[in-house]
């Protein structure tokens, strides 16, 4: 038999390591149309993000100005498509004209930034506590695994709700935003990679190493986090885009970054007013959600099929992280492959 | 009785969650730096009004007595102050609005059943598509009905509630004039009302989750269906129709339920952002107010009224879980 490995549907732990791989799944992406399409409009992002002094410069136009002539005396913006000019290539926001193609640019400033920042966050404790979790077991494992368990159904949202309310006004919010979206995210890592760990644990190398004397420190480094490497960085290409949405969300209510921060979920909830007169100020910020979002999940899911020969071409984006997510041990679930071989 | 055993054993685990999540919720919102009495003190705080709000709420007590107090006003009620300004706040009491001079519990009772409606609808409208939908794409595999619902679910995946909901209100509300944009109507008053009131709201909720349920349902139901036990039904003379619904779809819905309930969370989530959207006044709404009005015993009190809900709700998940896999009974 060969290797027998998670009950995950998402193992990527026997994929091969090193320049060779890399290359190898550099011509799996390009060879995938919707990972390759992903990339593309991720990188744009990426681009317009990092140089948007320079592409807003180009018009001279920022997020902060007013342009009071380019409204109408009900304030909403003059012209055809929300005021879409040669000066303002997506019009201007109702009430204030500042230029919303600005807002849209520097806007994905904020959503990449807050986006990553809180993957690193939720990444970086969900490694911590799903390998040592995994690897010691026993009672310590036990309470995780029950803390996990309540974390993953808790009401996160109304709960960051109600934090921005309680910290104190001088704590900066896009921190507060990234540690609090950050903090209810590990536990889906922490489990994923628990249950990776815990298979690995068998495994001749690990067994190995411990008869020859390693200690608990490097077979965690060493041995077991490097064979989990895979998976964590699938794990977080589709959390970024899960993470971007969050943070719309929140300022979409009005509690995430606050003004005169672009951000397009603030831009998205305050076209609620308008969009039946003026759908252009929802249009163009809502489509840039929609598409960075599209866009990272594409990649990630192309990124999961590179890493891992097993999963079936186009299975799912987040259904296979969530599945995963959901085969914990909610309930003794059976292992139906360890069923069928026995 | 072993589904008894099953509930008991549930109660038990639920109890010890709400323990663990009532103390969390009160160290975060009582305890860390923020300060109730400044909060409900109001302006000008003089000091003797600071002391008197400190005193009224209970906070020149050690912490250990005020969370006492906290528990017990959940389970059996407590009364703010003494004397004639006492105030009593009825069990389960999550806390007590002095901006709107009402116990928080009834105001979020009062707000409720806006947010249920929303939140019970859009999750029946996706567990039911979805998983028809899944099962319709793995019975005619790589056929047009597959290729037509899987790409609807790739769509559905990245785009957030509200600008599906906002698009829906633009496309029925506004262009064709079907179904009103906005608003609640409650049951009792008119229910035609109620239904055209929430259909938009739940199928901008249920679209996305919606999708992500098809994809799982339909790769679980082809492994599924893959199965030897699917061949000895099939053997012995079974119908297709009774094939697929008895045997596999049962078997393949065990994630598809646990997957509901990691979802509970991002239900109430949805309805709250929904509740903005389609200009409803629920328990989102009554929460953002309170926010912007810093009344800090309402935010608490939703926050906590509505990790109970979600912890009872997966008690009650766990529960239909034992009943359509009988492995989970007979492990306990």
């Amino acid at each position: 038999m060969s290797a027998p490995n998670t009950a995950s549907g998402l193992d990527v732990a026997a994929a091969p390591a090193g320049a060779s791989a890399r290359s190898t799944i550099w011509t799996s992406l390009r060879r995938d149309p919707w990972a390759f399409a992903g990339m593309v409009i991720v990188a744009v992002f990426v681009l317009a993000a990092v140089f948007a002094p320079l592409i807003t410069a180009i018009n001279g136009q920022n997020p902060y100005d007013y342009h009071l002539h380019t409204l109408d005396d009900t304030g909403s913006p003059k012209g055809w498509g929300g005021g879409v000019s040669l000066q303002h290539w997506f019009g201007v926001e109702p009430l204030t004209g500042r230029d919303l193609f600005s807002i849209v640019v520097y806007g994905g400033r904020i959503s990449i930034t807050v986006g990553v920042l809180a993957t690193l966050v939720a990444v970086t404790i969900g490694v911590l506590i799903g390998l040592t979790s995994g690897y010691f077991g026993g009672w310590y494992d036990r309470v995780m695994s029950r803390f996990m368990d309540v974390m993953l159904g808790f009401p996160s949202l109304i709960f960051t709700i109600a934090l921005t309310a309680v910290v104190a006004a001088t704590f900066p919010r896009p921190v507060l935003i990234v540690l609090v979206m950050g903090f209810f995210s590990w536990p889906s890592v922490a489990r994923v990679v628990r249950g990776q760990v815990l298979t690995l644990r068998q495994r001749t190398f690990v067994v190995a190493s411990e008869a020859m004397g390693a200690g608990d420190g490097h077979v965690l480094w060493r041995q077991l986090l490097p064979n989990v490497g895979a998976t964590i960085i699938v794990y977080a290409t589709i959390l970024v885009p899960a993470m971007i949405g969050f943070e719309a969300a929140l300022s979409f209510l009005g509690v995430g970054v606050p003004p005169p921060t672009p951000s397009w979920g603030r831009t998205i909830g305050s076209s609620v007013a308008w969009f039946s007169t003026d759908p252009a100020y929802l249009a163009f910020p809502g489509g840039a959600l929609f598409l960075i979002t599209l866009g990272l999940n594409a990649f990630g899911d192309g990124l999961r099929d590179a890493l891992d020969p097993r999963v079936s071409r186009r299975r799912g984006l987040r259904t296979a992280a969530r599945s995963l997510a959901a085969r914990g041990p909610r309930g003794p679930r059976v292992d139906r492959k360890k069923k069928v071989t026995a | 009785m072993r589904i008894a055993r099953l509930v008991t054993s549930r109660l038990v685990g639920v109890i010890i969650v709400l323990l663990v999540v009532t103390a969390v919720t009160y160290v975060i919102f009582y305890l860390l730096p923020s300060n109730p009495a400044q909060l409900s003190c109001g302006k000008p705080c003089t000091p003797e009004n600071l002391a008197r709000a400190k005193s009224f709420l209970g906070l020149d007590l050690p912490w250990y007595g005020q969370f006492w107090d906290f528990l017990k006003g959940i389970v059996v009620g407590r009364t703010f102050g003494s004397g004639a300004g006492a105030i009593a706040c009825a069990a389960p009491c999550f806390g007590y609005s002095f901006q709107l001079n009402t116990p928080v519990t009834e105001l979020i009772l009062t707000r409720f059943p806006v947010t249920a409606s929303i939140a019970v609808g859009a999750a029946v409208l996706w567990f039911v598509t979805g998983v028809a939908g899944g099962a319709v794409a793995a019975v005619w595999r790589r056929k047009p009905a597959d290729r037509a619902i899987m790409t609807v679910a790739i769509a559905g995946v990245s785009a957030p509630a509200y600008l599906v909901g906002m698009l829906l209100i633009l496309l029925f509300g506004f262009a064709l004039g079907w179904l009103p944009t906005g608003g609640y109507e409650p049951f009792g008053d008119d229910p035609v009302g109620w239904f055209l009131h929430l259909l938009l709201p739940w199928t901008a909720l249920a679209f996305i989750s919606a999708a992500v349920y098809a994809r799982l349902t339909r790769s679980e139901l082809i492994e599924q269906l893959g199965m030897d036990y699917i061949r000895t039904a099939r053997a012995k003379g079974l119908g297709e129709g009774a094939v697929i619904m008895r045997h596999g779809l049962r078997n393949a819905l065990i994630p598809v339920v646990t997957l509901f309930g990691l979802d509970l969370g991002s239900l109430l989530g949805g309805a709250v952002i929904s509740e903005k959207v389609f200009s409803m006044q629920g328990i989102g709404a009554l929460l953002i107010d309170a926010i912007g009005k810093l009344d800090l015993q309402v935010v608490v009190g939703i926050t906590l009224f509505a990790a109970f809900l979600i912890a009872i709700a997966n008690v009650l998940v766990d529960i239909v879980y034992g009943v359509i896999d009988p492995r989970v009974r007979a492990a306990r």
